[in-house]
């Protein structure tokens, strides 16, 4: 490994239908980047719409503009992108014109590369692999792609993190060489380094020598790593900037031309977003060199007034309190846009008089500010913390205006108009809502009457009322996959009544593909699922516009119905074992190994009034932000250029929130846990023991197993895989538990009500959600360390705590990988979770208050997580006969896993 | 063995033997001759299954092994062209692809032993054929559905996996994945054959062929000569060329350009010609010979043998021939760059 290693190696060659070389001479190989989910909305939309001769479009452009490689990446949570990466292949390869130049496999999932290298007749390009999950994986995964004939990209990503100083990227690229070229003789000119482009003049000290990181480290990996290439996505170097073109792709051109000049021969670039490396004013030029070389210390400040400059030229900066001077209409929006209360009811007030009638104030100049905040939060200019003070603000006014239009409607009998009366429930069974209270806060800024009934709602009392009040639309939410099944239950009845109402599905379990398959097909009226609070008033206002709602209603039932027959075809191709190999392929755990440990407690132990200062410790932040919309991990979304300014203020609204709930001691957490004798008595069945003595059974718990067809060597799981059975000889435990940290929240919800803070009512649910996650997080660590005591060396920091870095799991019936809720009954039976901790459930079990956790505990060395994955009817009709139940009820249960109708 | 075959390349061309349904053709049979006692009440048609005659009429298969060896061929392709399950599907013959490449080696190999012994100085070989299968893996058969699949990678792979398996169990020496016309399929043969090398801690010798269709010098599938070698360039090989479709002299250019750029030997087995208006070839031994020994003249081939049409008497000028040039070098993988510059 040195300088002197200087023989000439092969080139790098790929092909599609025709070959391409990668020499010295090739200078730089431009990867098309369009055909890329995560980088193109307009390509994601062609995909999700099943449009793929336009997407196909796509990437004729891509070749026709020049592209040498095309990038094709399917990596969207809602897409089936192992299906999508497939049809768009093999779509592909009918097109000579496209299939000319080489594929570039891009997903960060591992069965999604496989399945894209199986459709690959050329030499393709695979994007990426990395030591992220350990050598053993890397080496693997790298075996594989060499036997299927692809380079690679390695990212500069290992155990520890992305890499991102110059030592930790050339450390880990040069490991990573090493394990290819020696132990998996993985050709060296077959592989790709990314060594990550990050952001510059983001403005925080750390990110100064990002691209001459980049640079360093891409030169370092040219001289000493022979044969290996360099490539990058370029366009995250310009980040900050985004929105600014003129800036950006001088930075893109900029960064190429220097990290050319150090060996980078590959790059995802977007050929239209750059500009001419000499075409770059020199002035500009220079400032965007003086941050990618970090030339000088004030070089951010110096490119950002730049930047200024160039975007709105002579537009003065608005003085802080300047807005003030203006006329009450512009004060009203201002404050509207910007959540600001302080002076709103002075506002509303001088408004009130300007205006002869209250109900001028809301549809004059309150509406437009809110349709100013609709708009743009509809362009993704505002995000939805910000929409929601807006709302506080609204409520605000109107609040101030109330006794004043019931004057009026007392002396006239004039009404306000608005844009139509929406009713929202939570349905029957669920008790989750912070979703729904979003939706229900945005659809009110657009001026759409909401009608609330709130949690539980049974399918009666939503009829009843949406027939009562003549509700426009009718809006369903749920959390809980019991909850999927009360849906179909309310469209059934609303046809049976001969209703016609829009009925919009929303909340987490829900899905486009769900909503058509199961509950369309049951009601004549639209039924539209809504992915998030953002697509709830585009939906709205189109359902109840004159001139679009018929059509809108049957483009959607047309879609859905196309969804159908898609989902029908999709079915048959998955591969499914019978339930009796399943049993046979179980995890093999070598116990002779790796024995049980007993705990010290054995039995049920209750913790009542554990402090929130606690708790707060063991937050896992991220979901909150995700709760409120914003994507990114904390807390490196405080940097995030767009969101992050809206997440710090979050952040600081929440803590705030939990010193005063600590303060005043207003919420409370509890929680109960129980260690038990037990034995895998069945294939997928644990029993629970009173005692030591193992004599007498006092529960028994039956869990699924994964029936997708496996590689060899991969086992078809289940949770009762990871207990030993009597056989054994050995003695095993299992662990229960349940905790809360929502008592006393009603309280609080209330009192926000009648502030008309909804702002602060889904703050207090979000932070309340968190601290019982927390408790869950802080019990299981507190068992292991010491109730159970198999980790009593455990001190994990709250970071490895989220990343599961600790041995055992503590999986939750409902959940993936036990997903009969019905287990939770006698989880709380037995832990006596409702007596002791006050935790109730509700008929589609549920737990209410609803920021509680229950689950198992499995302490297993070997246990992890799981999906489970579709089952087959063998299996289902075998475990209704263990549970004693009707296989008719047992696939209600279980009706989002099911492999058959 | 690879070290064994390499060390006679490095030294003289080797010859490949001729057409095998040419000369079965030339045996009037009749739907009786391709069954035995087991098959006596199979509910399917089985004439033209010509693999099955290994089974069946095992004298013939051997004789026309035995009248190769005779012509001068050192490598023998047994008679396995569509023993795999999806092509016997064709036949409701699945279950016995197993045997029919099992005893298709075997008898191979004992007529190979039996020249071997006869003439210790010219070794015979017996090469497994694999051939292509009826389906491809990247083109779709409905037009009407560009990205519908008849065949899967997955599928593919195992069958070749199974054939592979039951070649080396009857005793080939080497394995030759030939008239390629989607590369997808190859790569799905090359793939169960490395995962074999790996399972069995075995080195297994390849040949691997590719069929250019069409005067536009591509495979089936699209793709040119050289995106061919390269998509296959990850598996370790003995050679790497082109058989059947074309006649020797359309095959030549494509064959140079093999030749210029390979770090493998370079392989050769043109058909006799092109099909005449009866389906048949007609180009003699001799005019055959003519063109062959242009490739040999320019140095272009280390195997030669003959495809589709050919007979021992093809076989044998063709061996006369390439015993009086020297074999070509096989180029070191820089050749890629050089190609590149020009």
């Amino acid at each position: 490994m040195s300088n002197q290693e200087t023989h000439i190696l092969p080139p790098l060659t790929l092909s599609g239908l025709e070959p391409l070389i990668i020499t010295k001479a090739s200078n730089f190989v431009n990867v098309g980047e369009r055909t890329n989910v995560t980088g193109s909305a307009k390509f994601l939309k062609l995909i999700k719409d099943n449009k793929y001769e336009d997407a196909l479009e796509v990437a004729l452009d891509q070749v026709r503009g020049g592209a040498q490689v095309l990038d094709v990446n399917m990596d969207e949570g809602m897409l089936d992108g192992e299906a999508a990466m497939v049809r768009f292949l093999n779509l592909l390869a009918a097109e000579p014109e496209i299939a000319r130049i080489p594929v570039m496999i891009d997903s960060s999932k591992w069965n999604i590369i496989e399945a894209g290298l199986k459709c690959v007749q050329g030499k393709a390009i695979v994007n990426s692999i990395s030591l992220k999950g350990g050598e053993e994986e890397f080496i693997k995964q790298a075996k594989t792609i060499k036997r299927f004939g692809a380079a690679v990209i390695v990212m500069a990503f290992d155990e520890k993190g992305q890499a991102d100083t110059y030592e930790r990227r050339i450390q880990i690229c040069e490991r990573s060489y090493r394990m290819l070229v020696d132990r998996v003789k993985f050709p060296a000119q077959d592989i790709i380094f990314d060594p990550n482009i990050f952001p510059v003049a983001t403005g925080i000290e750390e990110h100064r020598n990002n691209a001459i990181d980049f640079f360093r480290a891409t030169r370092w990996i040219r001289e000493h790593l022979p044969g290996a290439h360099v490539s990058g996505g370029v366009s995250n170097v310009s980040f900050s900037f985004r929105g600014n073109n003129t800036v950006r792709e001088a930075m893109h051109s900029a960064f190429l031309y220097h990290a050319i000049k150090e060996g980078m021969d590959m790059g995802i670039v977007n050929p239209t977003m750059l500009e001419v490396y000499s075409d770059i004013p020199p002035d500009l030029l220079e400032r965007v060199e003086d941050v990618l070389l970090n030339r000088r210390d004030d070089a951010t400040e110096r490119l950002l007034d730049f930047a200024e400059n160039v975007k709105q030229k002579g537009k003065a900066k608005v003085d802080e309190e300047a807005w003030r001077s203006g006329s009450v209409e512009e004060r009203l929006s201002y404050a509207l846009v910007k959540g600001l209360i302080e002076y709103i009811d002075a506002d509303t007030e001088e408004a009130r008089q300007k205006y002869d009638k209250p109900l001028k104030v809301i549809e004059g100049p309150l509406m437009a500010g809110m349709n100013v905040v609709g708009d743009l939060f509809g362009e993704g200019k505002m995000f939805l913390p910000q929409v929601v003070k807006s709302a506080r603000v609204m409520k605000k006014a109107v609040a101030y205006l109330l006794p004043y239009l019931e004057a009026e409607k007392l002396a006239t009998g004039n009404t306000a108009k608005n844009a139509g009366k929406i009713l929202l429930a939570t349905v029957k069974g669920d008790v989750h809502d912070i979703g729904k209270n979003i939706v229900g806060v945005v659809l009110a800024c657009n001026n759409f009457e909401i009608l609330d009934l709130g949690v539980m709602v049974p399918a009666e009392k939503i009829l009843e009322a949406a027939q009562r009040e003549q509700v426009d639309i009718i809006g369903l939410s749920g959390l809980i996959t019991p909850s999927l099944d009360e849906m179909v239950n309310v469209a059934k009845e609303m046809e049976r009544l001969g209703m016609r109402v829009p009925l919009l599905i929303g909340g987490a379990t829900t899905s486009r593909i769900h909503t058509a398959v199961k509950i369309d097909p049951c009601y004549s009226g639209p039924v539209i699922h809504v992915l998030d609070a953002s697509k709830g008033v585009p939906v709205a206002s189109s359902l109840l516009s004159k001139e679009q709602q018929l059509d809108f209603g049957i483009q959607v039932k047309a879609e859905y119905a196309q969804l159908r027959v898609e989902h029908a075809g999709r079915q048959e191709e998955k591969n499914y074992v019978s339930y009796t190999s399943a049993v046979q392929n179980a995890m093999p755990i070598d116990w002779r190994s790796t024995p049980p440990e007993k705990p010290s407690l054995v039995g049920v132990k209750v913790l009542k009034d554990v402090p929130l200062t606690l708790l707060r410790e063991y937050i896992d932040w991220t979901p909150f932000f995700q709760t409120w919309m914003l994507q990114g991990r904390f807390p490196k979304i405080f940097d995030h250029p767009e969101v992050g300014q809206e997440a710090k203020q979050l952040y600081t609204d929440a803590n705030r929130m939990l010193d005063e709930l600590i303060e005043q001691n207003q919420l409370k957490a509890a929680g109960v846990f129980g260690l038990f004798p037990s034995a895998r008595t069945g294939p997928d069945t644990l029993t629970v023991y009173a005692d030591e003595s193992r004599s007498q059974i006092i529960e028994t718990f039956e869990f699924l197993r994964q029936q997708g067809k496996k590689g060899s060597g991969v086992p078809n799981l289940s949770l009762a895989d990871f207990v030993a059975t009597p056989e054994s000889g050995l003695k095993d435990y299992l662990g229960c538990f349940a905790v809360t940290a929502g008592l006393g929240i009603e309280h609080l919800l209330d009192k926000y009500a009648a502030d008309h803070d909804d702002y602060k009512s889904i703050m207090l649910k979000a932070v309340a959600d968190r601290l019982a996650e927390a408790m869950a997080e802080w019990l299981h660590a507190e068992v292991r360390r010491h109730y159970w005591g198999y980790a009593p060396e455990e001190g994990l920091s709250n970071e490895d705590l989220i990343k599961e870095a600790y041995r055992g799991i503590r999986p939750a019936p409902g959940y993936p990988a036990c997903p009969d809720h019905t287990e939770k009954k006698k989880l709380f039976k037995l832990i006596h979770a409702t007596e002791e901790v006050g935790i109730q459930l509700t008929e589609s079990m549920a737990m209410y208050p609803a920021s509680s956790v229950s689950g198992f505990y499995f302490a297993h060395p070997e246990s992890r997580y799981f999906g489970l994955g579709k089952i087959g009817k063998d299996q289902v009709t075998e475990y209704a006969g263990r549970k004693g139940m009707a296989l008719q009820e047992v696939e209600r249960w279980l009706a989002p896993v099911l492999n058959y109708q | 063995m690879t070290v064994y075959i390499r060390e006679i390349l490095e030294k003289r061309i080797l010859v490949l033997d001729g057409a095998m349904g040419t000369m079965i053709q030339k045996h009037p049979l009749t739907e009786e001759d391709f069954r035995n006692e087991a098959l006596k009440s199979h509910p399917h048609p089985l004439k033209g299954d010509n693999d099955l005659l290994s089974i069946t009429r095992p004298e013939i298969i051997k004789d026309i092994h035995r009248q190769y060896f005779e012509a001068g061929a050192d490598i023998a392709e047994t008679n396995t062209f569509n023993s795999t399950t999806i092509a016997q599907a064709d036949y409701h013959l699945e279950h016995l692809v197993y045997d029919l490449n099992f005893q298709s080696a075997k008898i191979a190999r004992e007529v190979a032993d039996e020249f071997t012994r006869m003439n210790p100085d010219k070794p015979r070989f017996v090469a497994g054929a694999m051939g292509p299968t009826n389906r491809t893996a990247s083109l779709s058969p409905d037009v009407n559905d560009p990205g519908y699949r008849a065949v899967s990678f997955d599928q593919l792979k195992q069958a070749y996996r199974e054939q592979a398996i039951a070649l080396l169990d009857g005793g080939v020496d080497l394995l030759i994945v030939e008239t390629i016309f989607d590369t997808l399929n190859a790569k799905a043969a090359l793939f169960a054959i490395d995962e074999l090398r790996e399972e069995l801690n075995r080195d297994i010798p390849i040949m691997v062929s590719g069929t250019i269709t069409d005067a536009s010098g591509r495979t089936l599938s699209g793709q040119t000569t050289e995106a061919f070698m390269i998509s296959i360039s990850h598996i370790p090989m003995i050679s790497i060329g082109l058989n059947c479709a074309l006649g020797a002299s359309a095959l030549r250019p494509y064959l140079k350009t093999m030749a210029d750029k390979s770090a493998n030997f370079v392989s050769a087995h043109p058909n006799a010609g092109l099909p005449n208006e009866f389906g048949q070839y007609d180009e003699s031994p001799e005019q055959m010979g003519a063109q062959i020994e242009v490739f040999l003249k320019e140095n272009l081939v280390n195997i030669i043998g003959g495809c589709c049409g050919t007979t021992p008497a093809h076989i044998k000028v063709i061996a006369e021939i390439a015993s009086k040039y020297a074999p070509r070098k096989p180029k070191d993988e820089l050749a890629w760059i050089s190609a590149e510059m020009n």
